[in-house]
């Protein structure tokens, strides 16, 4: 059995990527909307990882790549934190979560 | 990886996402992200990066997911319910991605596919202090992660050190100030809009003038 290629991961890559960006486009509930981005930056990281073991340096996986995404990790956990504090005051302020709702910026 | 597991855990990914995107209900919605997260921290793990996959899990799967529902549960949002039908949003959300993909073929047959190689974990050992946990761990054949992944983080020194690495000191204390500034302005932001005022002020019972 033959392991899996470089080309494999950069597909199954873009294939979250692109469903994540689906569902940013598609979706109405903030919250859902948020969770999409969560996974475009996760379908993010498997590319960096996936060239970290596939471009190894002296025999061991480049290791810069693997740093990245801790950052990307962190900054990511960061983010939900204040985005999830906007969503909450937004919901108090008009009492939904629905963006067809959260128009008064449009004009 | 063995295809297998790879096909296996990409699999769940692609469900999870695609469950994730098309569930109505927003409890389920966070219920296959988690699955979606575990899927990629499988493929993590299978292409041994053992410790981003387990903080993948530990922080995505575990706190990110409890975090979501935790405002889901409080906001009490319900199912959402089918309205009028956006066609132009429905079509966006068909094309956009599907151009993504389409480039996507376009693109990897021509980017260099380099052959999945063996980790030479007994040959990594040489360059290594004696008697260090990375040296002794190469040299039984098992790849310290961790330890790999802290010597980067926080720099080696000495030209001719077999993992070269600048350290990444600032950065880290860039994030360390980015976290501190999210934990601050997520207290101002949860706060209560008008706790200035003082006790007992009339116009406390119109809050939304």
């Amino acid at each position: 059995m033959s392991d899996a290629s470089l080309h494999e991961f950069l597909f199954v890559s873009g294939l979250l990527f692109a469903i994540g960006l689906a569902g940013v486009i598609i979706r109405r509930n903030i919250i859902i909307i948020f969770m999409s981005l969560e996974l475009m930056l996760a379908a993010a990281n498997l590319t960096l990882v996936a060239f970290s073991r596939f471009h190894p340096v002296n025999g061991l996986p480049d290791y810069n790549g693997q740093v990245l995404v801790f950052f990307i990790i962190t900054v990511a956990a960061a983010e939900v934190a204040v985005g999830l504090a906007i969503i909450v005051a937004l919901y108090r302020a008009r009492q939904t979560a629905n963006i067809d709702d959260l128009t008064s910026m449009r004009n | 990886m063995p295809q297998i597991f790879f096909y296996l855990f990409s699999a769940l990914a692609v469900a999870g996402a695609i469950a994730l995107v098309s569930f109505r209900n927003p409890v389920s919605c966070a219920m296959s992200m988690v699955a979606s997260f575990v899927g990629l921290a499988a493929l993590f793990i299978g292409l041994n990066a053992y410790f981003v996959g387990i903080i993948q899990i530990l922080v995505y799967a575990g706190a990110i997911m409890v975090l979501f529902l935790f405002i889901i549960m409080l906001l009490d949002l319900k199912a959402e319910t089918l309205r009028r039908s956006r066609p132009g949003a429905v079509v966006a959300a068909v094309a956009i991605p599907l151009l993504f993909i389409v480039q996507l073929f376009g693109v990897l047959p021509q980017t260099p596919q380099p052959e999945p190689e063996p980790l030479a974990l007994r040959d990594a050992a040489e360059g290594f202090r004696d008697k260090s946990v990375i040296k002794n761990k190469l040299a039984n054949d098992t790849l310290p992660d961790v330890h790999l992944v802290g010597l980067t983080l926080f720099g080696s020194k000495g030209a001719d050190h077999p993992l070269p690495s600048p350290g990444f000191n600032f950065p880290l204390q860039i994030i360390g100030i980015l976290l501190l500034v999210a934990s601050v302005g997520v207290t101002a932001l949860s706060r209560k809009q008008h706790a200035a005022e003082p006790p007992g002020n009339p116009s406390r019972k119109s809050p939304h003038p």
